[in-house]
């Protein structure tokens, strides 16, 4: 226990006698001490849970933050796929492009299709008719209680409707507490049904009385999402004066792609989600970005800069910028050059500066100690890279419809830059965009238009921190870290007095900082795991005092003790950190024996913990929670391969080499993602051809290296039909990690 | 589990003390909130009472936030280790306090008897602490705290295991 040191000095005698027969008497002065020291028994007790749930938070946010990272690798990953192959299968535009880089305008009206549905009379969902009334959102509820879905008809209806209200909306809604009695204010959702409708039991449903603001994050992680959104579209859509929506970092399609909404939309309307997805996407770059209660409190999802602006902000053209994670439009011109740049550095593909064998993480590492280096704030973004050898036999001129001339502006992820020929020395793989384009001589209306996008990433993506300053959020790869006197400028300049901000899950819901000046409110409760965290929601009358309200929900009817609580969150987050370790072992391997030269298969725990440190970019107390995830030597030192005894693969895998075995781990998500993309019609097959160029590709953006050979017996061994096609469900599963001493009820399993 | 300290051997006590306060820095910048200056005390071993905390805080804390920083709090907390200033409680002791104040020998406190002494006794626990405290236990229904009872002690009392001293 603790320090082992000596009982009883002078200032805490314990001096507690054994004899039974003395204890008996009340004494008093012996009574006090007895007090004392259960009192302290009980404090550092409350203190190691509490250490266990910090560290437990940490490994959730580290893993769902590092999730994010990757994402952005996704998202580079398809506009090099957009950029090298113009249609994986020649059937017309793609989903892909279609998701990724719609020719047409969020703000121009997509032909309508919906009228022509025809419903059978065997659907017995709810069948809204526009403009909705309080019994089509009492039909809704309804439905969604009994695990009903909405018919497609209808929710197409439902968004076209949504879009053309939502684009008579500014940027910033400014609402009034004079004429309506208490606002109520929600933070992130993300599909959780439950906490939406526990809100709606405890506060009641929105109406002209109980009008509500909803602060982003709507969507994603939680199965439910498309009920959720749903359901806060129709209660817009009757209530517009009284129902309010901000948009969250999740309501991107690209975070979509990788998050779980875009696979729930297809899952639910696998006839019309690609039609449905676009609009969604539309949609959400029309949502407003920021709310103003009486122009004194701030609503917005994330938080702010040195550099918002709000009057700034209200003058964007917000449904320009469909998503944070892809560059602002370039003009054509510009886009020309960026292609030239690109080629030309594909041909110097000598110049990468990792090494061969790398992997995504070499890139990320590169880019981290880049941004650390930079002060500029700058999305990590990654480069096409160029040792792309096999798959650049297509030219790059044969582009998709990004670059086609008929649309005046195009998407280009890319820095621009106005010199082709670039010196070999030049750091590709990251370029804050800030510092390219400064470097650049840029004409005004980028430069205004990169402002506009730095304004509302800022607002979606940044996080607050206890010292003053700001600085870029290199833990979210977007947004700011924004202190104390940040808020002080702001609120000062404008006039508020507070900032509600949401984005970050909090054990009670809510939590206050900067000195009260900032409101982190979060509203799904059970976010990383039953009983993490509850969720809370604010009322705010016309004094402008802040009534918070929590709740959790609870799925076993068993009331779980705090112990308990933090036991099960505990040992969820070490399964989930044990995968990572599992997925990235190989390097770890090497890691290690970097440290073992004599092949002993012990390192010491500094080293073990650097190893894990470097390869998997997670900054965790590593030397805390080691006892979870290996076992020490007699001497004390760790044996480095019980680290990944106690996990195993799903099925026998077919017969992969190491490496390509751990990518298809660790990214198992991502290729499911593409893969549901490729296969249009939802058969769970698709062809060995584009399983190959699909996986050539994703090794290729990924520098993984693999020869053809090993995809193409890869492709061979699991298309057990042999007839041409592959069930990738099937496939996915022999990637799925498994953890052998698995119990059935994890409650049981006590630790 | 636990190690003998080496009073010689600050670095691996520094490594500790630096660990532990990492757990606490939650906006990663080498800072923490005074009010989880104690919980590192007691997770480094040392068991101070209330007001040592207090003064120990306004020793270390910076001058206008209530935040610690690490460069102060480091040293500081070293000499804490190495003098042993608030050393820690042996199990046996524990259960010979529940003994002293379980006055009828029951072999349990119900939930009156541990709020009464705990709420007006020594280093008096506030009503969240006190409430916190009650909610550990109420894995028994019956709201008593079993000391004797080896199962039920063991499940209750035992601190947790997985605070390794490196």
């Amino acid at each position: 226990m603790g320090c082992g040191t000596s009982v009883g000095t002078e200032t805490q005698g314990q001096k507690v006698k054994t004899d039974e027969s003395v204890v008996k008497t009340t004494n008093p002065a012996l009574t006090m001490k007895a007090a004392v020291l259960i009192q302290q028994w009980y404090r550092r007790y409350m203190a190691r849970l509490e250490m266990r749930r910090r560290y437990t938070w940490n490994i959730f946010q580290s893993i769902e933050y590092a999730g994010e990272q990757d994402q952005l690798q996704l998202s580079s990953f398809f506009t090099f796929m957009l950029d090298n192959f113009t249609q994986l299968n020649g059937n017309g535009p793609d989903l892909i492009s279609q998701l990724l880089d719609p020719v047409v305008d969020p703000w121009l009206d997509r032909e309508s299709s919906y009228s022509q549905i025809l419903v059978p009379d065997s659907y017995t969902g709810p069948r809204l008719s526009f403009p909705l009334s309080v019994s089509d959102t009492n039909a809704l509820l309804c439905a969604f209680k009994e695990q009903q879905t909405l018919h497609a008809k209808y929710l197409l209806q439902l968004l076209y409707e949504t879009k053309k209200l939502l684009k008579q909306m500014p940027n910033i809604i400014q609402l009034s507490t004079s004429y309506i009695k208490d606002i109520t204010i929600c933070g992130d959702l993300h599909g959780r049904l439950d906490d939406l409708l526990l809100i709606f039991y405890k506060n009641g449903l929105p109406s002209a009385d109980t009008p509500y603001v909803f602060n982003g994050d709507f969507v994603d992680r939680g199965k439910k999402s498309v009920e959720v959104i749903i359901l806060l579209f129709a209660f817009l859509l009757l209530y517009p004066d009284h129902v309010h929506l901000n948009r969250g970092n999740h309501e991107d399609h690209i975070m979509n792609l990788r998050y779980g909404f875009t696979k729930e939309v297809m899952q639910k309307y696998k006839t019309h989600g690609h039609e449905i997805l676009p609009l969604f996407q539309d949609i959400f770059s029309l949502l407003p970005v920021a709310t103003v209660i009486d122009g004194k409190i701030l609503i917005v999802h994330g938080g702010i800069s040195d550099e918002t602006d709000l009057d700034f902000l209200s003058s964007i053209e917000r449904h320009k910028l469909k998503s944070a994670l892809r560059f602002p439009r370039c003009s054509f011109e510009q886009l020309d050059i960026s292609q030239s740049y690109r080629k030309t550095k594909r041909l110097k593909s000598g110049n990468s500066s990792h090494s061969s064998s790398n992997s995504s993480r070499n890139q990320s590492k590169n880019q981290k100690r880049s941004n650390q280096r930079n002060t500029q704030r700058g999305l990590r973004r990654q480069e096409s890279n160029s040792s792309a050898s096999s798959s650049s036999s297509s030219s790059s001129s044969s582009s998709s419809s990004l670059c086609s001339p008929r649309t005046p502006s195009c998407l280009s992820p890319h820095p621009c830059h106005p010199s082709p020929s670039l010196p070999n020395t030049v750091n590709i793989q990251h370029m804050p965009f800030l510092d390219s384009l400064l470097s650049a001589r840029q004409p005004s209306p980028s430069q205004r238009r990169e402002r506009e996008w730095k304004q509302i990433v800022d607002i979606l993506w940044s996080d607050p921190k206890t010292q003053e300053g700001c600085s870029p959020n290199t833990f979210r790869g977007g947004g700011c870290y924004f202190g104390p006197d940040i808020t002080q400028k702001l609120l000062l300049q404008h006039g508020l007095q507070l900032l509600i901000r949401s984005h970050e899950c909090k054990q009670e819901g809510y939590e206050l900082c900067h000195g009260g000046q900032v409101i982190t409110l979060f509203s799904a409760s059970n976010y990383y795991e039953e009983g993490s965290n509850r969720g809370a929601y604010i009322k705010l009358g016309r004094e402008l005092v802040p009534r918070f309200y929590q709740y959790q929900v609870s799925r076993t009817t068993r009331k779980l003790t705090l112990t308990q609580r933090v036991r099960a969150a505990e040992s969820s987050a070490f399964r989930a950190l044990k995968e990572k370790l599992f997925s990235h072992r190989s390097e770890l391997m090497s890691g290690f024996q970097q440290f073992d030269q004599n092949n002993t298969g012990v390192v010491s725990v500094s080293d073990w913990a650097e190893v894990l440190e470097s390869v998997l970019r997670l900054d965790l107390p590593w030397r805390t929670l080691r006892p979870h995830l290996c076992r020490l030597a007699a001497d004390g030192s760790v044996e480095y391969n019980s680290c990944f005894e106690d996990m195993g693969t799903g099925v026998s895998l077919p017969q992969v080499t190491p490496n390509l075995a751990e990518t298809l781990f660790r990214f198992r998500t991502d290729i499911e993602i593409i893969f549901n993309i490729i296969d249009k019609d939802h058969s769970g097959l698709i062809s060995n051809e584009e399983f190959r160029q699909t996986w050539r590709l994703f090794s290729a953006h990924l520098g993984v290296d693999i020869d053809d050979r090993a995809i193409d017996d890869l492709a061979r061994s699991i298309d057990f039909n042999k007839d041409g096609s592959i069930d990738f469900t099937e496939f996915l599963e022999a990637f799925r990690v498994v953890h052998k001493l698995d119990s059935k009820d994890p409650h049981l399993s006590g630790k | 589990m636990a190690s003998t300290q080496d009073g010689n051997d600050i670095e691996a006590l520094q490594k500790k003390i630096r660990a532990t306060f990492k757990t606490f820095d939650y906006s990663s910048d080498d800072t923490v909130d005074i009010r989880a200056v104690g919980q590192i005390f007691y997770l480094l071993g040392c068991i101070p009472s209330q007001k040592e905390i207090k003064q120990f805080v306004a020793g270390v804390k910076d001058k206008h936030m209530d935040y610690v920083h690490l460069e102060v709090f480091l040293p500081a907390m070293t000499q804490v280790l190495l003098e042993n200033k608030f050393p820690s409680i042996p199990e046996h002791a524990l259960l010979q306090a529940f003994q002293i104040l379980d006055r009828d020998k029951k072999g349990y406190l119900d939930s009156k008897e541990l709020t009464d002494y705990m709420t007006k006794q020594g280093d008096v626990l506030t009503e969240d602490e006190m409430a916190g405290m009650l909610k550990l236990f109420a894995e028994n229904k019956d709201e008593r705290l079993y000391y004797k009872d080896e199962q039920k002690r063991a499940r209750v009392m035992r601190p947790s295991l997985y605070w390794i001293a490196q």
